[in-house]
């Protein structure tokens, strides 16, 4: 494998707080260094990228929600097509989630995802295990052989643990291996049969409506449940202001929560539903600005600890339906770089918080080793001009599914090249 | 987003106009033609001398994904009086809840070059999705709990033939809010039009954003009825009266039910309307229903008139409206 010296590029390592011009080489796969010295040449025969003096060259961007059709629902999404995406978008490292056909409920099924990833050369697959059997909210899965297996923490995907009693055995028994568990956070038995956020849209549109607050009671539940049990405890796309205040008050009471939040929370609200819109039909569903709004203090406040795609492939026939009929959920891999960006770029969070949420920061939540420049790191890299405008266009996006939230929305920020294990895996000299 | 809510093809709100989905967003200067010229059809209706040659040689389709006898045989024999060629389709609605059945059927109704296509859904959204792929001109007859527009055009023409306008009139428009396009599209016209509308019904059946449709919210009878010009009444689905939103139909007939005793907190000649089919002793008395003051009857008459006004318009490419 060829070196590739990387020269005039921005390094910006969340990790380690490292923002700075400079060079970084990687030699056998691996990060070979940072520091070195300008008057040193590059190695015989290396690959030179030369950013100059603009481009940012960063961590591999670890996304820790992601849903694809494998196995069972390949018409969406496969490993493969979900791979290209993802690598478009300078990312190299999915999670996703168990909530496929069959579930992620037993061992071999987690070797498998883990081996499809490796597969593609594109990207690392870090599998969710099943929280219950068959993701039915009901009995436990096998947690422990799980783990493992690779299982990178516990859920029910797009469900939550309604009964309470069951998600405190969850919390209880997961302790024992210190397991993560990552709740979707809705109050099922509210949710049920909404389809939008209760409100002057739902009641104007005739949508039935799940109040806000549907997440709040969960969360509130779920908060004191950790407590009570001492569990490690995550939320994913959390989206009101009040289920982030509860999380707030809660980490600084000591509890062992985190959460993450996906871009159309803090990008979209439920106006883009407009007129029956099912590309913008999302669960949990868009909110109101004021929630939108919060969601942008919380991701400036450090509250939030991830922005994950919670990319969610469906088939054009799943979409073209009356809209409560419709499938819920957007593609998110190739625009998770560039909405996080428009944080930036609209000075609510600086460049390096904004990376870290992408990075160091869900890996820490994951307890995986991705997401950073150190030496001796695999060299999984995304190198980007964050000022490059282009269009989502739904239909022109790279892999399969094409139902972004995003269609026609104006972003700056361009992945450039994407590096797997020092390989180029997207770009100019993609091999 | 400032476009929330409105209708990007609907007629009346667009030109060239294409279909009528909906009533919400469409301004007064588009209602009063409307009902003009669905008064002009009411007379002809009386006198039995319509213009069977309008429609000639056109396809009107009644697509009902919904059973509804009422609203589809006004539309029938509005296209008929017109001269339409009037097929009736009734598909069960079990089976458009799975694969692609609702473009499917558009793509059947593309290729009989139908030119009007009638549609009741039970899903909000359906004929504005339809709308997208059909080359017929779609009207929206009653989609899950979002519009009617016809409805809320014949009770406008109703109340409009007995008060001779609109501005300074309080109407009340009461039961099951939630679960009612007739309400919404109501609402819509009838602020648009310069009325006071309030809203009565059980909280459990009034949404609780209403308000922001520029209604006030009324929890009891006596507090919504008292001096109101016309009392609307909603038809109120009998499993909600099953303890989950309601508790029994006896209880919402004590406490929402239209009596006689209720009625006389209205203005002395205060008009009673109901949409239709009536549920006598749960929502409406039988006495209020068969009394004087009910334009019941009138309203299904008007019905008849507003519809050919309708496929008129839209077969003329909206230039009546």
């Amino acid at each position: 494998m060829k070196p590739v010296l990387f020269e005039n590029v921005r390094l910006i390592d969340p990790a380690s707080g490292l923002d700075r011009p400079g060079r970084l080489l990687v030699r056998d796969g691996v990060i070979a260094g940072t520091d070195l010295p300008q008057a040193e040449g590059a190695p015989e025969g290396a690959d030179i990228i030369d950013g100059g003096g603009q481009l940012v060259l960063c961590p591999g961007l670890v996304d820790m929600r992601v849903t694809i059709g494998e196995p069972g629902y390949e018409y969406r999404e496969t490993v493969l097509s979900a791979a290209r995406a993802a690598v478009t978008g300078g990312i190299t490292t999915i999670a996703v989630l168990p909530n496929t056909s069959p579930t992620i409920d037993n061992p071999a099924l987690a070797r498998l995802l883990r081996a499809r990833g490796v597969e593609t050369g594109m990207i690392d697959i870090l599998p969710y295990g099943a929280l219950t059997r068959e993701c039915a909210g009901t009995e436990m899965a096998e947690i422990g052989l799980l783990a493992e297996a690779g299982a990178i923490a516990f859920t029910d995907g797009p469900h939550a643990i309604a009964d309470s009693r069951t998600m405190r055995q969850m919390l209880t028994y997961a302790r024992g291996f210190d397991a993560l568990i990552v709740q979707h956070p809705e109050d099922p038995s509210l949710s049920r049969g909404g389809c939008a956020t209760d409100g002057e849209l739902a009641t104007r549109l005739g949508l039935p409506g799940i109040p806000a607050a549907a997440e709040a009671i969960l969360i509130a539940r779920d908060l004191r449940l950790a407590r009570m049990t001492g569990g490690r405890l995550h939320f994913g796309h959390v989206s009101t202001a009040e289920g982030l205040d509860l999380i707030r008050t809660a980490k600084a009471d000591g509890v062992r929560v985190t959460c993450d939040t996906a871009p159309p929370y803090f990008d979209l609200n439920e106006t883009v539903i407009g007129d029956f819109r099912t590309y913008a039909k999302l669960s949990p569903p868009l909110r109101a600005e004021a929630d939108r709004q919060a969601v942008c203090a919380a991701l400036a406040d450090g509250t939030i600890d991830a922005i994950a795609s919670d990319h969610m492939p469906c088939d054009a026939d799943d979409k073209r339906q009356p809209f409560a009929v419709a499938s819920a959920g957007g593609t998110g891999l190739c625009t998770l770089l560039a909405v996080t960006l428009a944080q930036v770029h609209a000075g609510n969070i600086g460049m390096m918080d904004a990376l870290g949420l992408l990075t160091h920061r869900p890996a820490a939540v994951l307890r995986s080793g991705a997401g950073t420049l150190a030496a001796g790191s695999p060299a999984d890299l995304c190198l980007f001009n964050p000022d490059t405008g282009w269009i989502v266009r739904a239909g022109e996006l790279p892999g399969k599914a094409q139902n972004t939230p995003f269609d026609g929305r104006a972003l700056e920020g361009h992945v450039l090249g994407t590096w797997k294990n020092g390989r180029r895996v997207f770009g100019a000299t993609a091999a | 987003m400032s476009e929330r809510g409105s209708h990007g093809s609907n007629v009346f709100l667009t030109r060239p106009a294409r279909h009528l989905l909906g009533v919400q967003g469409m301004h007064p200067g588009r209602i009063t033609p409307i009902l003009d010229l669905a008064e002009h059809y009411a007379l002809l209706n009386r006198s039995r001398k319509t213009p069977r040659d309008l429609l000639r040689g056109r396809t009107l389709i009644n697509l009902f994904f919904e059973d509804s006898t009422r609203t589809r045989t006004s539309f029938e024999l509005a296209g008929k009086r017109l001269g339409a060629d009037v097929v009736n389709m009734t598909v069960a609605s079990s089976s458009v809840n799975k694969g692609e059945t609702l473009l499917d059927t558009a793509a059947t109704l593309n290729a009989m070059h139908t030119d009007l296509l009638v549609v009741r859904h039970s899903q909000s959204g359906a004929p504005a999705l339809l709308a997208q792929k059909v080359q017929a001109s779609v009207v929206n007859a009653g989609d899950g709990t979002h519009e009617h527009p016809t409805q809320a055009l014949l009770d406008a023409l109703t109340i409009r033939r007995h008060f001779g306008m609109f501005e300074g009139l309080t109407i009340a428009i009461c039961g099951d809010v939630s679960h009612s396009r007739v309400a919404r599209s109501n609402i819509h016209l009838l602020t648009a039009m310069g009325c006071q509308v309030r809203v009565v019904g059980p909280p459990t059946l009034v949404p609780g954003a209403i308000g922001a449709l520029g209604v006030s919210i009324h929890h009891t009878m006596e507090d919504g009825l008292r001096g109101v010009d016309v009392v609307m009444m909603l038809r109120v689905q009998r499993e909600r009266m099953k303890g989950t939103q309601v508790p029994s139909a006896r209880e919402y007939f004590r406490f929402y039910g239209l009596d006689n005793r209720r009625l006389a907190l209205a203005k002395p000649h205060a008009l009673v309307m109901h949409p239709g089919p009536m549920n006598r002793g749960v929502e409406i008395d039988s006495r209020v229903a068969d009394s004087d003051q009910s334009v019941i009857r009138e309203q299904v008459e008007m019905g008849v008139a507003v519809r050919m006004a309708v496929l008129d318009i839209l077969a003329r490419g909206g230039d009546g409206a």
